[in-house]
């Protein structure tokens, strides 16, 4: 089952971190396997945030050696960095596991991505001037707790709440997922791919690579080759309700707006909020309600709908 | 008999029955038989008042029974917060109104209460429902009136995909438009849709009737176009009036799709019993 949201500031900035976390912390029953949050903040400038992890939460706990090797897997990423003309303007270690870097960084990011993960146990979250993508096992008040996500002002944000169905309950296999190498691109997902496999083998012989074994990658990765095609967002989310095939519902975000798209079927639940200021979307409208207490419009979009609102 | 050649004039019920399938319909000296654990007598003069907004939904219900086992025929519920599940399971009179919107699975189950909602309700609002009227001022999600069996189910908004799928019986309103798959395996009951219907409308439906005021986006298997008969259009017109909703362009203007009865089975033999006949 999973439970997606959405929101945007329009022409704003506002407490994203506070109000994603009440709407997944809603629908929690929803899926209580993982949570994870694309945030966008304002960007400074050129520099990119960078969010990895070097392990996964439930490693640590194991073994005798883990917290050497993570060290050491952090020392060669930054020599990794380096070798390539990153500098690191600031670290910091949000848990043992994951990392968040600003780096000033202007070479090919996509060998960044391929070099930093070549690492053993580094995947990059997400690369972005505005996007900060956390998640972790959990719920909502455990992951916003634990990454200090409560205060984090921003324009939009996309959230997921997780029932694992079809691949492990870990950080590799939660949402969102970062439409690797597209700075500030994510992707969160209710529902079932059914050919998974056909396009994701189609997408690998285009040199894009996949972390996890989850049906959802497969859109964000889909959108990202539409992408670099020169296709526009709208346009790559239009061509995915015929190309994409299964029951779906998914949400999108790049540093400036917020989409979704609805499959053929309508099967996956989506209800919207729609004002001059404010979008809101979520799989249930309790989620819409835990940020408007008072009386408010919302409707059902419909099969085959897909939208995008600009910042 | 005449109000079965009436019923059948209008469009609740067409198909004919034979062989091992029997209509059975109530009498009135079986009423005892049909009685709920859980319903009770109520006083519609009695009013009481419910604040949800710290309440999780079983509460919530537990509190309506509590107050109408005290009597209270008018019950006023606030701040419902879209909550899953409130209102289910009411097998008695009561005149409910709920003020503001509620998730999933509301009012579903229900046996003759009134339920006026203010807001927007979530899907499989008012699942199985027998009987009663259930009102949306606003709009609606999808499988609205799943499974319904009796009683008028109203949205005056837009409502999502599958309205009415299994419905089997009852009347379903709609004052704005509805998405796709509405009346899938409809097997009895009526359908109106004001406003634009959804592709795949009436797929697979054995019987029934589905009336649509806007345009359709296409025509499911097996559902074709019908034509609204004089006793329909009285039905229609009075119906609409019921709840202040209008047909877009009059009632003899809405489309009425019927089902072609190209997959009907009904009263089929079983495989293994066709090989001891044949």
């Amino acid at each position: 089952m999973c439970g997606i949201a959405g929101l945007i500031h329009r022409g704003a900035t506002g407490d994203v971190g506070r109000e994603m976390t009440a709407m997944l912390q809603s629908m929690k029953h929803r899926g209580p396997d993982s949570t994870g949050y694309a945030l966008y903040g304002k960007p400074h400038g050129q520099e990119l945030v960078v969010r990895f992890k070097l392990a996964e939460g439930a490693e640590m706990s194991q073994g005798f050696d883990i917290h050497r090797q993570v060290k050491e897997r952090r020392d060669e990423v930054d020599r990794r960095l380096a070798e390539l003309g990153a500098t690191i303007l600031a670290a910091e270690a949000a848990t043992e596991y994951a990392f968040r870097y600003r780096i000033a960084f202007e070479g090919d990011r996509r060998r960044l991505a391929n070099y930093v993960e070549d690492v053993d146990g580094a995947e990059i979250l997400s690369m972005g001037l505005g996007l900060e993508l956390i998640k972790d096992l959990g719920d909502a008040a455990q992951v916003a707790g634990q990454y200090h996500l409560k205060g984090f002002v921003g324009t939009h944000a996309l959230g997921h709440t997780r029932m694992a169905t079809e691949s492990d309950v870990d950080i590799r296999s939660a949402h969102p997922y970062w439409a690797y190498p597209f700075a500030d691109v994510a992707v969160v997902h209710n529902g079932q791919l059914t050919n998974y496999w056909n396009g994701r083998r189609a997408l690998e012989r285009r040199g894009h690579r996949f972390v996890s074994n989850c049906d959802s990658e497969l859109i964000a990765v889909y959108l990202a080759d539409r992408m670099a095609q020169g296709a526009k967002l709208k346009d790559a989310m239009t061509d995915s309700i015929a190309e994409l095939d299964g029951v779906f519902t998914y949400l999108v975000a790049t540093s400036d707006s917020l989409g979704m798209a609805k499959d053929v079927m309508a099967a996956k639940p989506m209800v919207l909020y729609e004002s001059d200021r404010f979008i809101a979307l979520a799989s249930e409208e309790v989620a819409i309600r835990s940020i408007f207490p008072h009386e408010i419009d919302t409707f059902d979009p419909y099969e085959g709908d897909v939208r995008v609102w600009q910042s | 008999m005449a109000l079965m050649t009436k019923a059948s004039d209008s469009g609740m019920h067409t198909e004919q029955l034979a062989g091992r399938t029997q209509q059975r319909f109530f009498r009135p000296e079986e009423e005892a038989r049909f009685t709920y654990p859980h319903a009770f007598e109520v006083d519609f003069a009695r009013r009481a008042e419910i604040d949800a907004a710290d309440l999780e939904p079983t509460q919530i219900n537990l509190k309506l029974r509590e107050l109408m086992g005290q009597g209270h025929g008018t019950i006023v519920l606030k701040n419902p917060g879209a909550k899953h599940g409130i209102a289910v399971g009411i097998l008695n009179r009561l005149n409910l109104e709920i003020q503001g919107s509620l998730g999933y699975f509301g009012c579903g189950l229900i046996d003759g209460p009134n339920i006026r909602i203010t807001g927007r309700v979530g899907w499989s609002c008012a699942e199985n429902m027998m009987a009663g009227t259930v009102v949306i001022e606003k709009n609606a999600g999808s499988t609205f009136g799943a499974a319904m069996r009796g009683g008028d189910l109203v949205c005056k908004g837009d409502v999502g995909a599958r309205v009415g799928i299994d419905m089997k019986g009852g009347t379903i309103l709609i004052g704005g438009r509805a998405g796709a798959f509405c009346g899938f395996m409809m097997q009895r009951g009526r359908m109106v849709i004001l406003g634009d219907a959804g592709k795949n409308l009436g797929d697979s439906m054995y019987d029934g009737t589905i009336y649509v005021g806007g345009s359709i986006a296409g025509l499911g298997v097996d559902a074709v176009p019908g034509e609204i008969t004089d006793v329909e259009a009285d039905w229609l017109e009075r119906k609409l009036k019921l709840y202040g909703l209008a047909a877009p362009n009059g009632v003899r203007k809405l489309q009425k799709i019927v089902a072609g009865r190209q997959l009907w089975n009904y009263d089929n033999l079983e495989p293994a019993e066709k090989k001891l006949i044949l």
